[in-house]
C-alpha cells in the first residue's frame, strides 16, 4: 500500500503545460496510474482528448517515448511496440526494461478502439490498456459512445422533446475484457487513488495483457464545476453506479463495498447532463437507471462472492 | 574493387514463395501480418519459418490489416526492422496506417500482391490497389516475375532505410498470375542477403529510455506543411538511392535494377509502356513484331513512385506512339494512373509521341499475346494515318 | 507570459526533425497554462497538515511537492481548476481559491 509521501518521491512523467481543460479527470487518472511504474515506460496513445492536448507540435508533455498512430489502434500500435522489445531483447539489443502502456478514451475503447483491443487481449501482449471513461466522444464535442449512460444528454442524443437523451445502457466493457480471461482487469476511480494505484500496479506486473477502466469525468460534457471533477468520481462510487472491483487471474474480488449504497441520483444530480431527467415526466428514466445500477451491483456481488 | 556476384541457387518458385524466402532472409525482427487471397501463401511459408526456429522474427499475428500497419508502425518507430505483406482490400482496409507509416518516416517494407479492389470482390489481379496508394508516400517498386519480385523485396529494405530516404516501400507482383506461378529463379546465400541488407540502425526509437521521443503529436497550421515538405523531399532523394541499390545489387547477383527495363526502345517507331506479367507478354510480342521488321519496344516499369519522368520521358522522346496498358482505371474520364504519369512526363517536350490508353486486365481478365500484338497494329495504324481515332480503349471486356 | 513560438519561430522544413518527431521530451513545460486561470489557490502553509491529497488530485502536477512537503504552488501552469481547494480535507482548507489578480504587463 502506497503513502503519498512514497509516491511523491516518483518522477512526474506527464508535465504541467498540457492543454486538457481545467479540472480534466483523464489527467489525474494519468498521473495517478503512472506513479505504479518504476521502470522506463512506451505510451501509446490513441486520438482523443488525451492525446491532442498534450502533444502539439512543438511541444509534448511526455517524459517518457509516446507514440500517437489513429484513433482505433493504440492496443494494435503498443502490441507492435512490445513485439519489438521482445524481438530486440531476445537479440541482446535492449539493455534495460520496459512496460507498456496503452491510453484511449472510451470512444477510442469501447468503440472504434475495440476490435484492435481486443486481438491484441487475446494474443497475450504484455501490455496495460487504461480507458480513461468520460462516457461520450468529448475530443470531437461530447457526441454520445457506448459508455454514455442511459439519459444522459450529448450533442448527438440530445435532451429533445420526443427522445430524452441517450437511449439504452452502456456497454459493460469492463466485464467484456475479463471474459477475454486475460491476468488483470480492474475498474478504478481517481477519487479512491490508493485502490487505483494498486490495481495498475498489479496490472503492470501481471505476465500479459492487463487492462483498467477509470472513470474521468469531463467537466464541459457532464457539465460539473471544474472544481468537482474527483468528488463526482467519489459519489460514482458511493452509488454503486462505478463499483471498484477487480479480475485477477479469472477471480472477482470488491475492492470497495460503500458503507451505505447511495442512491444513483445523488450522482446524477450533480451532472448538468442529467439536468433533464429530473422533469416529471422522465422521472423514470432515473428509476430505469436505479433499476439498472441495482441490478448490476447485485450480480457484481454475487460474482465476487459478497452477496 | 571488382565485388565477384556470389554464388546462387536455381530454383523452381512461385512469386509468393520466393517472396517468402526472403524475407526469411532479411530475417527482421518483427512482422505483424493478417492473410487475404492471393498474398496468404506469404504469411504462411513465413509462418513455418518461425515455428520451425528459422528466423529470429516475432511475429504478431494481428486482427486486422489496420492493426497490422498499426503494429508495424508501433514496431518500426520502437526501432525494429519490421515486415507485412497484403492484397487488394487489406491495403484499403489500412489506407490511413499507409499514410502514417510514411509521415513518421518509417522504413517498413511491405510485398503487396496486386488484387482487384472490391466492388465487385474479385480476387484475381489488377493494380487498382496499389494505384489506390500512390500517394501516400509509399515508394513503389513493381515486379514483371518472381525472381524480380525476390530482388526487389531484398533491395527494398536498403532503399527504406538509406538516411536519405527513410520512406516505407511497397513491392508489387501480380496475384495469382505471378504469386501463385511456379518459374525459375535464382536465390542469393543467406548470408549475402544478410550482409546486403545489414543492421537496421533506426532513428528516433522509442525504446532508448535516455532519449524518449514522441511520435504523432497534433501539427497545427503552423508545422504540417513542414512536415509534408519533408516527404517529399525524401521522395526526391529516392531516385538517387534506387540507383545506387540496384546497381550494387548488381555486383552480388549479376542483376542490375534500375528505375525501368527498356525493351529494344532505342530506336522504336511503337512502343507499349507496361507494368507487371503483361510486360512480360507485351516484350515477347515486341520480339515477335521485330522477326517481321515492326521497329516495336516496350518500357516496362520498375519504379512508380517515385515517378522517374525525366527518364521515362528521355526513353520515349523518340518514339512515335506510344500504347499505356494499364491495369487500372483512373475513372477520371480520361484513363488510367499509369497513362496520366506517362503523358505528364512527355509533356515538355518539343517533341514527344502519340500516347494512347488501354485498360486491360481488370478483375483477373486474361489479356493474351494476340491482345497485345493488336495494341501495336492500333499504334502502327495510328503512325500511318496520323489520327488518333480512340484514346482509351477497354482491351478485352465484353461489349 | 509567453505562449510558444509564433509561426516565424518554428524551423523551417529542413532543420525539424522528420517525422514531426519531438525529440525534447517533456518540453511543455514551456508551454505555460498559468494565464488561463481566473481564479487562483491560495494556500496557507500553516494550516496545512501536509496530507498530499491536493498533490494526487491536481490534474496539472502543478502543485510541487520536494521531500514529501508541499513545497510550492506552479503558477506557471496552475489552471485555476479548484479541485485542489474542494479536496483539502474539510476540517483543514488550508486552501482558499480567490480571483486572479489582474497584472498588466507591460512589454
Amino acid at each position: 500500500m502506497p503513502s503519498l509521501k512514497e509516491l511523491s518521491r516518483q518522477p512526474e512523467i506527464l508535465t504541467g503545460g498540457h492543454r486538457l481543460c481545467a479540472g480534466c479527470g483523464a489527467p489525474i487518472v494519468v498521473r495517478q496510474a503512472l506513479k505504479a511504474l518504476d521502470v522506463p515506460v512506451v505510451v501509446a496513445n490513441a486520438t482523443g482528448c488525451l492525446e491532442v492536448a498534450t502533444a502539439i507540435y512543438p511541444y509534448t508533455a511526455w517524459r517518457c517515448s509516446w507514440i500517437h498512430s489513429a484513433f482505433e489502434n493504440a492496443a494494435a500500435t503498443i502490441s507492435g511496440v512490445e513485439a519489438a522489445y521482445r524481438s530486440l531483447k531476445r537479440q541482446g539489443k535492449i539493455p534495460g526494461e520496459f512496460r507498456f502502456v496503452a491510453f484511449g478514451g472510451d470512444g477510442g475503447t469501447f468503440d472504434i478502439g475495440f476490435q484492435s483491443l481486443s486481438g491484441a487481449a487475446e494474443r497475450g501482449h504484455r501490455f496495460v490498456y487504461i480507458c480513461y471513461d468520460n462516457e461520450a466522444y468529448m475530443n470531437t464535442g461530447i457526441q454520445r459512445s457506448s459508455a454514455t449512460p442511459l439519459g444522459a444528454e450529448t450533442t448527438t442524443t440530445p435532451a429533445g422533446e420526443v427522445i430524452p437523451g441517450k437511449r439504452g445502457h452502456r456497454k459493460d466493457l469492463t466485464a467484456i475484457m475479463a471474459a477475454h480471461d486475460i491476468p488483470y482487469v480492474a475498474q478504478v476511480s481517481p477519487s479512491h487513488w490508493n485502490d487505483l494505484v494498486t490495481k495498475v500496479k498489479k496490472a503492470f506486473d501481471a505476465e500479459g495483457p492487463a487492462f483498467i477502466n477509470a472513470i474521468a469525468p469531463c467537466p464541459r460534457g457532464w457539465r460539473h464545476d471544474g472544481s468537482l471533477t474527483v468528488e463526482v468520481t467519489r459519489v460514482a462510487v458511493e452509488t454503486c453506479y462505478w463499483p471498484l472491483y477487480e479480475v485477477d487471474h479469472g477471480k472477482w474480488r470488491l475492492t470497495y463495498k460503500p458503507r451505505q449504497k447511495k442512491p444513483v441520483e445523488e450522482w446524477l444530480k450533480m451532472q448538468g447532463r442529467f439536468r433533464h431527467l429530473f422533469r416529471p415526466e422522465n422521472r423514470h428514466i432515473i428509476d430505469e437507471i436505479q433499476a439498472y445500477v441495482d441490478r448490476k451491483w447485485e450480480e457484481l456481488l454475487r460474482r465476487c462472492g459478497e452477496a | 574493387m571488382a565485388v565477384q556476384t556470389v554464388t546462387q541457387q536455381k530454383v523452381a518458385l512461385t512469386g509468393n514463395e520466393a517472396v517468402a524466402m526472403a524475407m526469411k532472409q532479411i530475417n527482421p525482427d518483427v512482422v505483424a501480418a493478417y492473410p487475404i487471397t492471393p498474398q496468404t501463401d506469404i504469411v504462411q511459408y513465413f509462418s513455418t519459418f518461425v515455428a520451425d526456429g528459422k528466423v529470429k522474427t516475432e511475429f504478431v499475428t494481428v486482427e486486422s490489416e489496420h492493426s497490422a500497419m498499426s503494429a508495424c508502425v508501433g514496431s518500426c518507430a520502437a526501432g525494429a526492422r519490421t515486415m507485412t505483406a497484403t492484397s487488394s482490400q487489406g491495403l484499403a482496409l489500412m489506407w490511413e496506417m499507409l499514410y502514417i507509416a510514411a509521415g513518421f518516416r518509417l522504413p517498413i517494407v511491405m510485398p503487396v500482391v496486386n488484387r482487384a479492389l472490391s466492388s465487385p470482390i474479385n480476387i484475381h489481379c489488377d493494380h487498382s490497389d496499389s494505384m489506390g496508394a500512390r500517394d501516400s508516400g509509399w515508394i513503389q517498386l513493381y515486379s514483371e516475375n518472381a525472381q524480380e519480385a525476390y530482388d526487389n523485396t531484398i533491395q527494398a529494405v536498403r532503399i527504406a532505410e538509406h538516411p536519405e530516404v527513410r520512406l516505407p516501400v511497397m513491392v508489387c507482383q501480380d496475384g495469382f498470375v505471378i504469386s501463385h506461378s511456379l518459374m525459375n529463379l535464382e536465390v542469393l546465400p543467406d548470408e549475402a542477403v544478410a550482409s546486403f541488407v545489414g543492421e537496421f540502425t533506426p532513428k528516433y526509437p522509442l525504446l532508448d529510455a535516455d532519449h524518449p521521443v514522441t511520435y504523432g503529436a497534433l501539427a497545427l497550421q503552423d508545422s504540417y506543411f513542414e512536415a509534408r515538405r519533408q516527404i517529399a523531399d525524401a521522395m526526391s532523394r529516392a531516385p538517387a538511392v534506387i540507383l545506387e541499390v540496384g546497381k550494387e545489387y548488381g555486383r552480388l547477383s549479376g542483376r542490375q535494377y534500375g528505375f525501368f527495363e527498356a525493351h529494344r526502345l532505342e530506336d522504336a517507331e511503337v512502343a507499349v509502356v507496361a507494368i507487371g506479367s503483361a510486360a512480360g507478354s507485351a516484350k515477347a510480342v515486341a520480339d515477335s513484331l521485330r522477326r517481321q521488321g515492326i521497329k516495336a519496344g516496350v518500357l516496362k516499369v520498375r519504379v512508380f513512385r517515385p515517378w522517374p519522368w525525366r527518364e521515362i520521358g528521355d526513353a520515349l522522346a523518340s518514339v512515335q506512339v506510344v500504347g499505356v496498358m494499364d491495369r487500372a482505371d483512373g475513372l477520371a474520364n480520361l484513363g488510367g494512373p499509369l497513362f496520366g504519369d506517362v503523358r505528364s512526363a512527355l509533356y515538355d517536350r518539343t517533341r514527344r509521341p502519340v500516347v494512347v490508353d488501354y485498360i486491360y486486365g481488370l478483375g483477373g481478365r486474361d489479356v493474351t499475346l494476340e491482345d497485345i500484338e493488336g495494341i501495336f497494329r492500333d499504334l502502327l495504324r495510328i503512325k500511318d494515318e496520323g489520327r488518333v481515332t480512340q484514346l482509351v480503349t477497354y482491351l478485352g471486356v465484353r461489349e | 507570459m509567453s505562449k510558444g513560438p509564433g509561426l516565424g519561430q518554428l524551423p523551417g522544413w529542413r532543420e525539424m526533425p522528420a517525422g514531426a518527431v519531438i525529440t525534447e521530451a517533456g518540453n511543455a513545460v514551456r508551454y505555460q497554462t498559468g494565464d488561463w486561470r481566473s481564479l487562483r489557490p491560495e494556500w496557507s502553509q500553516e494550516k496545512c497538515i501536509q496530507c498530499l491529497l491536493c498533490w494526487v488530485f491536481c490534474p496539472d502536477g502543478a502543485i510541487i511537492v520536494r521531500d514529501g512537503k508541499i513545497a510550492e504552488f506552479d503558477f506557471e501552469h496552475c489552471k485555476g481548476c479548484g479541485i485542489c481547494a474542494q479536496e483539502c480535507p474539510p476540517k483543514v482548507k488550508a486552501i482558499k481559491m480567490v480571483p486572479e489578480e489582474e497584472v498588466t504587463e507591460v512589454k
